[in-house]
């Protein structure tokens, strides 16, 4: 089933390439759609109980280098999975709004990126993660590039860039590890390798690579490039799934890997976390262009993410991870909303705007309740992997928290001014006099997403359940778990 | 029976969502009379809870909906529980909320989003009844927040002028600020005793007792923060003035009788706490009496009829939280639920006021008071309401302002002479500005067109006023001296000792409070006065609060302003970008240089990528 799901869209991919232009974006849908289905499935008869993983697919692929071709699920990656089969179909089901040439290349790679991040979180390989890995860099590269922005290849060439610095070193360490073990296979590597639990070296060739892609501060100067040229639904992706690769690979490779080196680097990461939540909001309130104030609210949710995992017990960790999710569907919309404002009117610049919600009533309502669950209010989801996150880490370094928590005010300055600049006031532009509200495929693309933000808030009891036996699994191995 | 615990919250929830699906397409009438019985269907839910608490003899009810947040030990649900202290406040909440509701059928008639109105007040009743008949912190915090949206959202609700919707932001902020510290309570609630649930914690500090006594500080003290944010105290009072952007019922229901309240409600809630902890409470009731003198003093020279009871609100709210820090929390909910009436009877009154002289079309501020006067003549039921609003303010027996008030500085006089020195100050002040306002509006000849053209306002804004008035007059008779039915209906939760009258001291407080009140009108017979008064150094001094926002602005915003200048400017653009920039051209450089033919970029990095690859993986494995 798992290999059915990474798969489908590169079969789609292909049929997007040989059937008609005009129905590349059908196609794209449905296969998406299709794909969504199987997870809803995987996630039915998934066994929240079972600590291991689940739906496991094993074929040897070089088995004189010990590399398998190895898929497998389990509750620190489910809610990651079911992220990206869901947001993909709302990124291409926008791309009819944002994007107007070259569609069949487009599609296409959109769904090889679809296969190729499914593929790392469903990777249980070190090798076959790693291709992934890499695979998943490419189609983003070229839809920043050919679809972007007036600067698209600047960005896009430090994005490749930047990304293949820490992954040729993630490499390295995958090598040295797989060949020392003679084996790829994750598990084999976690229950076998005793000498590599310590080695800070390898910890830190993960931790680099995963930590530009998160990006954890100081890494995290390719984002706001890559947002802002990033056509809409590429920004969508980048931001829900591309980052969630980083910090899923944070908690998969380094503390199910290295679980003594991470305890032994958890302070230095739990403060590029807390610099990360505190640098983010103070950058992003000093922009202007609205796409860049939200890559830079990224950097500072990603830091509340980074946090979390760090705090190294279940709280924090399954904190993270449901904020990951969080961080998915709020920014996700809130660069939808974006989108649909620069479709209207071509410039991001919030002093170019004011008054919007008198013209668009729909729009502001809808965009004010993604910046409240970005925002951390409760009742939405973000309130809930906020707090949980800060409830882990007050209990492994309550002045982390505390400063951490600082972020829950600068939160609400930057996206309420942005609310403000941008909806409230009187029109600074006598172009927004004309401003018509939503159709209904824009409010189709951004209300899944915020009736998931409500359902998450009020109840994420289910969320963390499917989370539990793993998390506790992976903190019990590591030995540093706490009584929490 | 499981659902009627939760009725109250569910009727406004139901009323919010109608209105928000159909409120465009129905009538004004229909979505205020939908509005305004959902809430009164809350307040029937309410009594009808009362009812069934008192038979039980203050065993409380308990509802538990469903699970929340569960993450490894961490585990929330959404808990409710109906005690003689919920039942009090759902009873303020719902009952004021009902009033305030129907009058604004009046207040806001033609409105253009006035369907918008009516969903935001439903979902802040809704919210306000969370707050209170929460089970744990984390639920309370969830109504506490939701509270804090509905204010920002009513206080920019007319956010077509930029003004109002900075004011709402500013609200958010603030008490964005307090929450911090309200959380990091939580946090170390949690840390401490393994939960968030009121029943456990407090269970656990009952039989921990002193062992806890530090940690208990820092709780309180985090907790108090949050309070010092929602119940607008020094150093965090000052989204409230600015507040006063909202509509007129909106002050009335949230920045006066209801949501500021809260930080009150959440002491005398966690009161097993703060009782462990004495410095904390020191602290607090200092606070609370400083705030009162400092917002007092400011109420007596502002000039906008709003702007006076903003203040007058700090300064009363400071009254309960000083009340709450000298333990006497009885005193501190009924001082609570008489200013409930009082205040939102004087905030009605001052709408009904700017109602009439925003409809006489004259080209002043209708909410200047230089521009009033003579009103009592034109608003005849107003002007009677507002007196009697006013005099309880003020303290005068037999009003319901004059019990409460007595409790307090009763609890004051008996523990801490420097508060109560201050809350006495305080007092005198309170029938001063009382007194200056009244004059200034109501009395002597109307000083614009507006004031001459006014006329009394409809009789569904004038309604409430006169059940509120009537509720001021009597309410006092909720806890007569020496220990009234609020002191027993409240002893299963606060266990406190009633304190018997102070003959003595309730006469001096009386013949200062005539006094203050004479004085203002020998002053402010001469309207010239009030003119010229706002123009001198001190004048300007206490118009404007002692400058404390000024001095925010000056510090805290300044250096926020160019700590965010310096992060994006200096450190993301000039040094990590620089950096970062300078290393893939120098890169490329090398690169250059060492290429014999001519070829791609990329591809040279690839190469040198897989030669540096294998030589690492070499030593790592080799040489290792």
């Amino acid at each position: 089933m798992l290999s059915l799901l990474t798969f489908l869209p590169l079969v789609g991919a292909v049929v997007v390439v040989l059937a008609p232009r005009s129905s590349a974006r059908w196609i794209a849908l449905t296969t998406s759609l299709l794909t969504f289905v199987v997870s809803l499935i995987a996630l039915l008869r998934f066994d929240p109980s079972a600590a291991g993983y689940q739906f496991v697919e094993s074929l040897p692929w070089v088995p004189q280098y010990g590399i398998t071709y190895k898929l497998g699920v389990d509750g620190i990656s489910l809610w990651l999975v079911l992220l990206t089969t869901f947001i993909f179909p709302v990124a291409l089901w926008f791309s009819g709004e944002s994007i107007h040439h070259r569609e069949r290349a487009y599609y296409a790679l959109m769904l090889l990126m679809e296969t190729a991040t499914l593929g790392v979180f469903l990777a249980l390989d070190l090798f076959l993660f790693y291709v992934f890995w890499e695979f998943a860099l490419v189609p983003m590269y070229f839809i920043i590039g050919v679809w972007g922005g007036e600067r698209r290849l600047y960005a896009a060439v430090k994005f490749f860039l930047y990304t293949m610095v820490g992954s040729v070193l993630m490499l390295v360490a995958i090598l040295v590890l797989g060949i020392g073990a003679g084996t790829f296979d994750l598990e084999a590597i976690a229950q076998r390798n005793a000498a590599f639990r310590s080695d800070v070296w390898l910890f830190a060739a993960f931790a680099l690579a995963f930590a530009i892609k998160v990006p954890i501060f100081p890494f995290h100067t390719w984002l706001p490039d890559a947002h802002v040229e990033a056509p809409t639904p590429g920004s969508v992706i980048l931001a829900s799934v591309l980052l969630k690769m980083g910090s899923y690979g944070l908690i998969r490779y380094n503390l199910g890997l290295f679980p003594e080196a991470s305890a032994w680097a958890a302070p230095v990461l739990v403060a590029f976390g807390v610099i990360g939540i505190l640098y983010g909001a103070l950058v992003a309130f000093a922009q202007n262009d609205a796409k860049k104030l939200i890559a830079y609210s990224s950097v500072s949710h990603m830091g509340f993410i980074v946090l979390g995992i760090f705090a190294l017990n279940a709280i924090g960790v399954q904190g993270a991870l449901l904020q990951m999710v969080n961080h998915g569907l709020s920014t996700g919309g809130l660069f939808l909303a974006i989108g649909m404002l620069y479709e209207r009117r071509h410039t991001r610049d919030m002093r170019q705007f004011g008054g919007v919600w008198a013209r668009m009533p729909l729009f502001g309502t809808l965009t004010l309740l993604l910046v409240l669950a970005s925002v951390g209010l409760p009742t939405l989801n973000g309130f809930v992997g906020e707090f949980t996150i800060l409830q882990g880490a007050f209990l492994r370094d309550p002045l982390a928290a505390g400063f951490g928590a600082l972020g829950m005010v600068l939160s609400a300055a930057y996206l309420l001014t942005f609310f403000q600049k941008v909806f409230l006031g009187e029109s600074r532009d006598p172009a927004n006099v004309h401003l018509r509200d939503l159709n209904w495929r824009e409010v189709a693309s951004v209300a899944p997403l915020i009736v998931l933000c409500f359902v998450i808030g009020v109840y994420a009891a289910p969320f963390f359940g499917a989370m539990d036996a793993s998390v506790a699994a992976l903190l019990q191995s590591m030995n540093v778990a706490r009584a929490w | 029976m499981t659902l009627l615990i939760v009725s109250p919250i569910l009727f406004p929830l139901l009323g919010m969502l109608i209105n928000a699906l159909f409120g465009q397409r129905m009538r004004e009438r229909v979505v205020g009379w939908v509005a305004s019985f959902a809430v009164i269907a809350a307040f029937a839910a309410s009594v009808v809870l009362f009812v069934q608490l008192s038979q039980s003899h203050g065993e409380p009810l308990r509802l538990t909906l469903a699970p929340w947040i569960t993450a490894g030990a961490l585990n929330v649900a959404w808990g409710f529980l109906v005690d003689p202290l919920s039942a009090v406040m759902m009873l303020i909440v719902t009952g004021v909320g009902a009033l305030i509701h129907i009058y604004s059928i009046g207040y806001m008639h033609g409105d253009p989003r006035f369907a918008r109105y009516f969903v935001y007040l439903n979902l802040f009743v809704a919210a306000m009844l969370v707050l209170v008949m929460a089970d744990n912190f984390l639920v309370l915090f969830v109504g506490w927040e939701l509270v804090g949206l509905c204010s920002y959202l009513l206080i920019g609700f007319w956010f077509q002028d930029v003004k109002n919707a900075a004011a709402g932001r500013k609200a958010f902020v603030v008490n964005r600020i307090g929450d911090v510290g309200f959380v990091l309570g939580m946090l170390l609630i949690f840390a401490t005793f393994g939960t968030l649930d009121f029943e456990t914690v407090f269970a656990q500090v009952k039989v921990r007792g002193e062992s806890l006594a530090a940690v208990a500080s820092l709780i309180t003290l985090l907790l108090f923060i949050g309070a010092t944010g929602k119940s607008a105290q020094i150093p965090l009072f000052v989204w409230l003035p600015d507040a006063m952007a909202g509509p007129t019922p909106v002050s009335a229901l949230i920045h006066a009788a209801t949501m500021v309240t809260a930080g009150v409600y959440m002491m005398s809630r966690a009161h097993v706490l703060f009782e462990l902890a004495p410095t904390t409470q020191a602290l607090i009731a200092l606070v609370g009496a400083i705030t009162a003198l400092v917002a007092g003093s400011s109420a007596l020279r502002q000039v906008d009829i709003k702007k006076v009871l903003a203040y007058s609100t700090v300064s009363q709210l400071g009254f309960m939280v000083a009340a709450a820090g000298l333990g006497a929390y009885v005193a501190a909910l009924f001082h609570l639920l008489t200013h409930a009436f009082f205040k939102a009877l004087l905030f009605l009154g001052a709408g009904s006021v700017i109602h009439a002289m925003h409809a006489a079309h004259g080209d002043v501020d209708p909410q200047d008071m230089r521009a009033m006067g003579g009103l009592a003549k034109r608003m005849p039921f107003t002007f009677l309401t507002f007196v009697i609003g006013g005099l309880a303010l003020a303290g005068l027996p037999p009003l319901a302002g004059f019990f409460s008030k007595d409790e307090v500085l009763l609890a004051a006089f008996a523990d801490n002479p420097l508060v109560f020195v201050l809350l006495g100050i305080t007092a005198a002040f309170t029938a001063l500005y009382v007194g200056r306002q009244i004059v200034l509006v109501f009395l002597g000849e109307p000083r614009s067109a507006n004031a001459a053209h006014a006329h009394e306002s409809p009789a569904i804004m004038t309604m409430p006023l006169a059940v509120l008035a009537l509720l001021t007059l009597a309410g006092g008779a909720i806890n007569l001296p020496g220990g009234g039915w609020l002191h027993h209906w409240l002893e299963p939760v606060l266990h406190e000792a009633a304190k018997p009258l102070n003959v003595g001291l309730a006469l001096v407080f009386t013949l200062i409070a005539l006094g203050a009140l004479a004085l203002a009108w020998v002053w402010y017979r001469d309207a010239q006065r009030a003119r010229l008064e706002v123009e001198s150094a001190l004048g300007r001094f206490l118009l404007s609060a002692w400058h404390i926002d000024a001095v925010y602005h000056a510090t805290v915003l300044r250096a926020f302003y160019t700590l965010s200048t310096i992060c994006s400017q200096l450190i993301d653009i000039g040094l990590i970008d620089a950096a970062v920039n300078a290393v893939g051209r120098s890169a490329r450089a090398a690169a250059d240089q060492l290429r014999a033919a001519q070829s791609g970029f990329v591809r040279n990095y690839g190469l040198l990528m897989f030669l540096g690859v294998i030589v690492l993986v070499v030593y790592f494995v080799v040489v290792r």
